[in-house]
């Protein structure tokens, strides 16, 4: 009896200090965790206030007819079977935000890489050329578009009469369906400083002692460039591929307001009856810009709402294609 | 007891609460008396010069009404009223220029019914022409009342006309085609001057969505069950179909050039102001345009030409115009309602802003009255307004998205990017249905 009262007292005494222990050990971890949560609530609250409420509602909204003025209405599934059955406004919208990304974003990205290239390699004036490049990127959108519709103006615009000058027959830019995009993609090249300064600060930190080596073991220019300019600043791509994309997806100031001015049916203050959104043709009729139309021209924000979370999944979906696809050609100093 | 009644004295004094007692139907008294005007506000949506003369007409209110001072707010379109009624932070008086939307705000509630207001005053709405009452309304349900409309019919160059050998404006289809085929001066390829301009997007009257055109060929947006009868009904084959020779007649591109180069539409530079188109279709505000920037350009106004299979027509335009109610959740609701009477129904202020800004007034009476500056331009808009003929868009409850599907097919249409008319306005018709179908409720 004394030896079993022993042997437990024995045990409760070497059991007793692991237990103290692990509390302590758990009070210590819930107190960093705390710690972190408090740090951390500034971010928290502002993400569920400003990204996760709305975007809750929004997912809420998408199965409601909702006109902005009386209170939502549960409709189900109605929005989703208009937007994929029924809506043929949808997939020409879709088509052209496609192209824009296809097109678009890998234009922006080769004339930045391009263009950083040769600022890095010039000898004189580098701040000159680094500016005149970039400034481009500090004009607004609005301003920036409102610019090349004029310049790019089939009838009055320098650009055709330049090219009448040379006995060309300038094409219609913006006036014409088939030339809305591409100009739109000329102004985007225009405005690529931010990303061209990107590029020249990854290129500018490609370490020299590389080059040095590469062309110790005989690679050209071409090569060098090939085997250890773009696999250092691979990360830098990814990104402005990432960016781009999720750009294009949203894309939508250029697109309004090249419609808008290019209809030359700019409507008075207070007049929403004009719908320019498009112009010409449904070639500038990009996803955002019908989301738009739906919910504040139309008051069809249930409609609308849907397409933003059909807008929200695709751009979640190709953002983790291609990060998950970059593992293939992308390379991290000091990744094994 | 007495020093009590002395502080309490001293501290309404002092604090000015003795200034004011609110009164039962809005409005307050001073200590001695006298009533202190409530402030109403309305919302509308003028700028600059228009603004300002709505402010006039709303000044003169004010002078006959001490027991209220009106605030005018301009510049407002539908984004901010619906952001304004959504957060309660209403007007006590709200207009739009979008009357498509009328739709949503009586629909939603958004607008208060005027019907009780209507019938309480003994009001009879016939007083205002049938059109206006359309688009004033949505199924039934009275939330807005018309004031000032805009009208559409033709501008012609009298000088190019007399040029061309041309004696009278064109009445029917076939003759405006003559005429513009007449008056057009190319050099090569390069139109100098446009007889007229059929491009859907050229300036208001070609709007894209073909508004202004259906009441010229009598076309009917919907049949007898409230579908789009875009294909069922011939006379918009007929329309696009003429539309589509005069632009293959002067060339998709070189309508595109022409367009592109023509100067802004709200621009002194305007092409029918300076003689680069001889006719065009336009509202009723052109002709206080052309008098402030080129009064010596010598031009007539006609009703537009109509379909030559109904010559009944002729007289007919197109009209909509701006919109005025009360929105929900007005705190001023009595004086609110009197100044919507006073501005829509009383010939006065509609004559008077009517000739400050050029639109057209919206009662009968006023249509007539006396204080009307007498002008022969406008004066053709007076009588399109009037003709029993004349139309507006359709009301639906999601204002003009019909449009968009209307103005995407028919831009195509003309650039020659459409095979077959009948089947794309059948399938024309089927995108509508289903897009006023997914509206919801509230659906015509």
């Amino acid at each position: 009896m004394s030896l079993t009262r022993a042997a437990e007292a024995g045990a409760a005494t070497t059991v007793a200090p692991a237990v103290d222990r692990r509390a302590a050990k758990r009070r210590a971890a819930w107190r960093r965790r705390g710690f972190v949560l408090a740090l951390m609530s500034p971010w928290i609250v502002g993400f569920s206030i400003f990204f996760g409420y709305p975007l809750v509602y929004s997912a809420y909204l998408s199965f409601t007819h909702y006109d902005l003025i009386s209170a939502p209405h549960w409709i189900g599934l109605a929005n989703y079977r208009y937007l994929f059955g029924t809506d043929q406004q949808v997939w020409p919208a879709v088509k052209n935000t496609l192209w824009i990304i296809a097109i678009g974003v890998p234009l922006q990205v080769l004339f930045a890489f391009g263009i950083a290239m040769m600022v890095s390699r010039a000898r004189r004036g580098v701040g000159v050329f680094r500016t005149v490049f970039y400034l481009p990127a500090l004009a607004p959108p609005v301003a920036a578009t409102l610019g090349f519709v004029y310049l790019l103006n089939p009838a009055t615009g320098p650009v055709n009469t330049a090219l009448k000058h040379l006995g060309i027959d300038g094409p219609l830019w913006f006036q014409s369906p088939g030339w809305a995009k591409p100009s739109l993609v000329l102004l985007g090249i225009w405005g690529v400083g931010n990303v061209m300064i990107i590029f020249l600060a990854a290129i500018l930190d490609v370490p020299q002692h590389l080059y040095e080596s590469a062309e110790l073991d005989g690679a050209g220019a071409f090569q060098r460039l090939r085997w250890v300019t773009l696999p250092i600043i691979s990360p830098v791509i990814l990104f402005s591929v990432v960016i781009g994309v999720i750009q294009g997806l949203q894309y939508f100031t250029q697109a309004y307001v090249a419609a808008d001015i290019a209809s030359g049916q700019a409507s008075q203050a207070g007049d929403q009856t004009v719908n320019n959104l498009g112009y010409p043709e449904g070639s500038t009729l990009f996803y955002p810009v019908l989301l738009y139309q739906h919910g504040f021209r139309y008051f069809n924000m249930g409609y609308a709402s849907a397409l933003s979370v059909l807008l929200l999944a695709v751009s979640f979906a190709v953002t983790l294609v291609i990060i998950v696809n970059s593992r293939r050609w992308v390379h991290y100093a000091g990744a094994a | 007891m007495k020093r009590w009644a002395m502080v309490i004295t001293a501290a309404l004094l002092l604090t000015g609460v003795g200034a004011s007692f609110r009164l039962a139907g809005g409005g307050t008294v001073n200590a001695a008396g006298a009533k202190k005007a409530t402030e109403i506000t309305v919302w509308v949506g003028w700028s600059a010069r228009e603004l300002k003369v709505f402010k006039q007409i709303v000044s003169e209110y004010d002078r006959k009404h001490p027991e209220v001072t009106v605030k005018v707010v301009g510049g407002i379109n539908d984004d901010k009223i619906t952001a304004g009624i959504r957060s309660g932070k209403v007007p006590d008086v709200v207009s739009s220029f979008t009357s498509a939307n009328v739709g949503t705000y009586c629909g939603s509630g958004g607008w208060i019914d005027l019907g009780s207001l209507l019938s309480k005053d003994h009001i009879n709405v016939d007083m205002f022409p049938a059109t206006t009452r359309y688009y004033t309304q949505f199924k039934g349900k009275r939330c807005a009342l018309p004031f000032l409309a805009d009208v559409y019919g033709l501008y012609y160059n009298k000088a190019l006309f007399k040029k061309a050998g041309i004696k009278s404006p064109p009445k029917t289809m076939s003759e405006l085609t003559k005429d513009a085929k007449k008056l057009t001066q190319r050099k090569g390829s390069t139109i100098k001057i446009a007889g007229y301009q059929p491009f859907f997007g050229f300036y208001a009257g070609n709007a894209p969505d073909m508004t202004t055109y259906a009441p010229l060929y009598g076309a009917k947006w919907t049949d007898g069950q409230g579908h789009s009868a875009l294909s069922k009904d011939p006379q918009w084959a007929k329309f696009l179909r003429w539309q589509k020779s005069l632009t293959d007649w002067y060339g998709y591109g070189n309508l595109v050039r022409f367009k592109a180069g023509a100067a802004d539409e709200f621009s002194a530079s305007h092409a029918f102001e300076v003689g680069k188109i001889a006719m065009m279709m336009d509202g009723e505000w052109r002709v206080a345009f052309i008098h402030a920037e080129h009064p010596s350009l010598d031009y007539g106004t006609a009703p537009m030409p109509v379909d030559d299979a109904h010559p009944e027509l002729y007289g007919s335009g197109y009209v909509n115009g701006t919109i005025i109610g009360i929105p929900k959740g007005v705190k001023h609701k009595d004086q609110a309602w009197a100044l919507v009477k006073y501005l829509t129904m009383n010939s006065h202020p509609l004559a008077q802003f009517s000739n400050g800004i050029r639109n057209v007034p919206t009662t009968r009476a006023s249509l007539t009255s006396h204080e009307i500056k007498p002008d022969a331009h406008f004066k053709t808009f007076l009588k399109i307004f009037a003709n029993a003929h004349s139309a507006t868009s359709p009301i639906t409850a999601v204002g003009n998205a019909y449009g968009s599907l209307v103005q995407s097919f028919a831009v195509k249409w003309q650039a020659g990017h459409v095979k077959n008319l009948e089947a794309g306005l059948k399938n024309l018709d089927k995108q509508i249905d289903a897009q006023l179908k997914q509206a919801g409720p509230g659906v015509p």
